[in-house]
């Protein structure tokens, strides 16, 4: 069995309750960073774990905590951003409902380090129950002295407070989500200036995810160099996986970073194997808005080499052939999965999720919804593939907030690896509305790359 | 920092010296010329507004003299401030151009191309950016977003249909007038500027949302369907009134004033807002002090129609002599 670190013991009956959770060793971290580190020391300390946003950018949360400006009098917030709406996401969910002291640790060590004495969870609107729990927790936790005033005598404050979300995707874009919070409407903000500077009621701020911050509870406990020795080169420690689709196990797994794609598939202590003994043909590795692979780049990359649940073996290939770890959202689809249909579903949530703010987005994200609703339903031509294609480019990068490239990159992909099946859609036309293109030669062994 | 510190910027290869935290566009705007992004939000009299129509984008090839990296994605020009060392690259970029004519295509897919009733048309900035950077023909064959017109006020008529969400009307609003009158209802494509429940806007300085509209969406009703803009001659005048500067454009047509506005500058953009007294009521020659034509770019239709003095032969341009000799005959040679 692999490590596990934030669900090490997510099957003890109770272990959402505060006592359960101290006697199986919870808040430890809290009382050995408060009483014995500096915040410098625990933002020193969880640099060197390597641990990297498990949001969705990967980008290095002992950096960020590094960049955030420190400006006297000013107050410093720390903001967890519990709105997971990515479609194929549900690892935060999982989190605050069953361990939801695991969060609450996590947030009074990240804030103690970045000296915030206000910070806020904001949790996705729809999510009522997990509002429910955390308050509780909360309570619970205050009760027990680790929040409020003077935590465990050490002379450090903090308010902890949940905010439930405005109900939209966008507001889990990180300004969005400072605007939402804030009381405005959730429309991104141009950067810079970056939260760090300038984030919530213009003061610094740094917003992380839920899984984030849950994970500087081991790094604390057990110390950065032994979080990093989990992993491989830079994806250091373990990664909540959401896998659904067509798996015989759907679920959450907590998984050490480098485990072969084929084997979460396939091996029975994650997803095991493909439901109904059908066959895998795609798979999207990080939530709706990463790149889609076929079966054969799924598992092999393009050098032939075995794809490994990393970020930087994802993310091999680049938009050519790799995708990326995203926010850990494994979908799997099997042979009787439409990909055109998936890919309209897709462009359907960003155009109707798209905030309207800039006119790329705003208006792009409608048009391609409309071209692929056209090629599903059997009234699309063949210029249709190369016009999508021109208008994800259009939209791609050119966009305020990261929503525009997640709606252009899985249509990109997916006109990039499956245009076969997209062409069938045009060519035919009646045949394909009552059956679907089927696996074709999608999980065909890669031909070996040509030296050039 | 010092006052006269200057950063060193260059757009194009045109070097030009502007004070810190001044934008890239603004850089470009004190340099003139076809270098100057278009813009179709961003309004510099209102603060915070840009960023969200991205025809400004442009390609910072060199970050700063400190750092010059380059900058990995397009930026949006009026809302990037220039670095000492900057270098930009706006229509010597291949990239900004086809990123551009992708925006112009984006903002028309749902823009109804009503232009020849648009009371807009021959003002307006979409017009001028489709003309510019836009390609001739739309790849876009599905039905466009209508709304129905909504009247906000007696003077004031809001068709949806063919804005482009650009902000602009709901920074007027929230900065100029003392509450917040309409915003943005609704999400992606089917959000609108509303006053919600069709209320009336009702200040002073409403008719401002009308000038600042970048395209037809907000109009006058006491000008609508009255006349096309090239067939009316602005002219400068102002008066004495108690709430505003009164320093506005007259719209003639013959004796008659058709409507009244602020005056705007190249950019399409207010010198200074005007009162909606002085815009919907004054539209009597007696009452207004006339300081002269208001000068149109030659670039502009509203110009075409203007009477023009005949134009002196080139040889004129090229001798001083004769252009001393000629002197009163060049001074009206200025089209207005």
């Amino acid at each position: 069995m692999a490590r596990k670190l934030l669900l090490a013991n997510i099957n003890v009956p109770g272990i959402n309750t505060l006592e359960v959770y101290r006697q199986k060793g919870g808040y430890r971290a809290v009382e050995k960073a408060l009483k014995t580190m500096t915040p410098d020391e625990v933002v020193e300390e969880v640099k060197k774990s390597g641990l990297r946003g498990r949001g969705g950018a990967g980008f290095p949360t002992g950096m960020k905590w590094s960049f955030l400006a420190k400006p006297e009098g000013v107050p410093r917030y720390l903001v967890c951003n519990g709105d997971e709406s990515e479609p194929g996401t549900f690892k935060d969910r999982f989190l605050m409902t069953y361990i939801p002291h695991a969060l609450i640790e996590g947030m009074i060590v990240s804030s103690y380090a970045l000296g915030a004495k206000v910070s806020y969870i904001y949790v996705r609107g729809e999510m009522m129950p997990q509002i429910r729990i955390l308050e509780k927790a909360i309570a619970e936790a205050k009760a027990a002295g680790l929040l409020g005033k003077n935590i465990l005598g050490t002379g450090y404050d903090l308010e902890l407070y949940v905010q439930p979300g405005g109900g939209a995707y966008i507001c889990g874009e990180e300004t969005a989500l400072l605007e939402s919070l804030e009381g405005k409407r959730g429309n991104p903000r141009l950067k810079p200036p970056f939260p760090a500077v300038s984030g919530l009621y213009g003061s610094p701020t740094v917003v992380n995810n839920v899984e984030s911050i849950a994970a500087t509870v081991p790094i604390i406990n057990d110390g950065g160099e032994e979080y990093a020795k989990i992993g491989i080169e830079r994806s250091t420690g373990t990664k909540l996986i959401s896998a659904s689709g067509n798996i015989n196990k759907p679920g959450v797994y907590e998984i050490e970073l480098g485990v072969p794609v084929e084997e979460f598939i396939y091996s029975d202590e994650y997803c095991g194997g493909i439901a109904n003994g059908k066959r895998f043909k795609a798979m999207v590795a990080g939530g709706s808005s990463v790149p889609i692979l076929p079966a054969n780049l799924a598992t092999k990359t393009a050098k032939g080499e075995s794809r490994l649940m990393t970020y930087e073996s994802l993310a091999d290939g680049g938009f050519v052939s790799g995708s990326s770890m995203g926010s850990g959202g494994f979908i799997v689809f099997d042979e009787d999965q439409c990909i055109v249909r998936n890919t309209w579903n897709f462009a359907r949530f960003y155009h109707h999720e798209s905030c309207g703010q800039c006119s790329p987005c705003r208006e792009g994200t409608g048009w391609m919804e409309k071209i692929l609703h056209r090629l599903e339903y059997g009234h699309g031509s063949f210029s249709d593939m190369d016009l999508l294609v021109d208008v994800s480019k259009k939209i791609e990068g050119n966009t305020i907030c990261p929503l525009g490239d997640a709606s252009a990159w899985p249509v990109a992909s997916a006109i990039r690896h499956f245009r076969d099946e997209f062409e069938w859609h045009v060519s035919n036309r009646e045949e394909s509305q009552i059956r679907n293109y089927g696996l074709a030669h999608y999980a065909d062994p890669l031909e070996p790359l040509v030296q050039s | 920092m010092a006052d006269d510190v200057k950063f060193k910027v260059s757009i194009d290869g045109i070097p030009v010296e502007v004070a810190p935290g001044t934008t890239i566009l603004n850089a470009a705007r004190q340099i003139g010329g076809d270098i100057v992004p278009p813009a179709m939000c961003y309004y510099s009299k209102l603060e915070g507004s840009g960023g969200k129509c991205r025809t400004c984008l442009v390609k910072v090839s060199k970050g700063s003299e400190k750092d010059p990296r380059p900058m990995p994605k397009l930026v949006a020009s009026c809302r990037t401030t220039v670095m000492d060392g900057m270098e930009v690259l706006n229509i010597t970029s291949p990239e900004v151009v086809e990123a551009r004519k992708g925006v112009v295509e984006i903002l028309l897919l749902n823009h109804p191309l009503d232009c020849p009733i648009c009371d807009q048309a021959g003002e307006c900035k979409l017009q001028d950016l489709g003309y510019e950077h836009g390609s001739a023909a739309t790849r876009y064959e599905f039905e466009r977003r209508t709304f129905e017109k909504i009247d906000i006020g007696d003077k004031i008529q809001l068709h949806m249909t063919r804005c482009i969400l650009c902000y602009r009307c709901v920074y007027t609003a929230d900065q100029i007038t003392n509450q917040r009158v309409h915003g943005v209802l609704g999400r992606g494509d089917a959000s609108e500027i509303s006053t919600y429940i069709e209320k009336a806007i009702d200040n002073d300085f409403s008719g401002n949302i009308i000038d600042v509209c970048p395209v037809g969406a907000l109009t006058d009703k006491t000008f609508r369907f009255k006349n096309r803009v090239w067939f009316t001659k602005p002219v400068d005048a102002h008066r004495d009134c108690p709430t505003c500067s009164g320093k506005v454009t007259l719209w003639y047509k013959g004796e008659e004033v058709l409507r009244v506005t602020a005056r705007k500058d190249v950019y399409g953009e207010v010198e200074e807002f005007i009162c909606n007294t002085c815009r919907f009521d004054k539209k009597a020659t007696v009452d207004w002090v006339i300081d002269g034509p208001r000068h149109i770019e030659n670039t502009s239709v509203i110009s075409a129609n203007h009477y023009e003095l005949p134009a002196p032969p080139p040889v004129i341009k090229k001798n001083l002599r004769l252009q001393e000799a000629n002197k009163e005959q060049l001074e009206r040679a200025v089209k207005l």
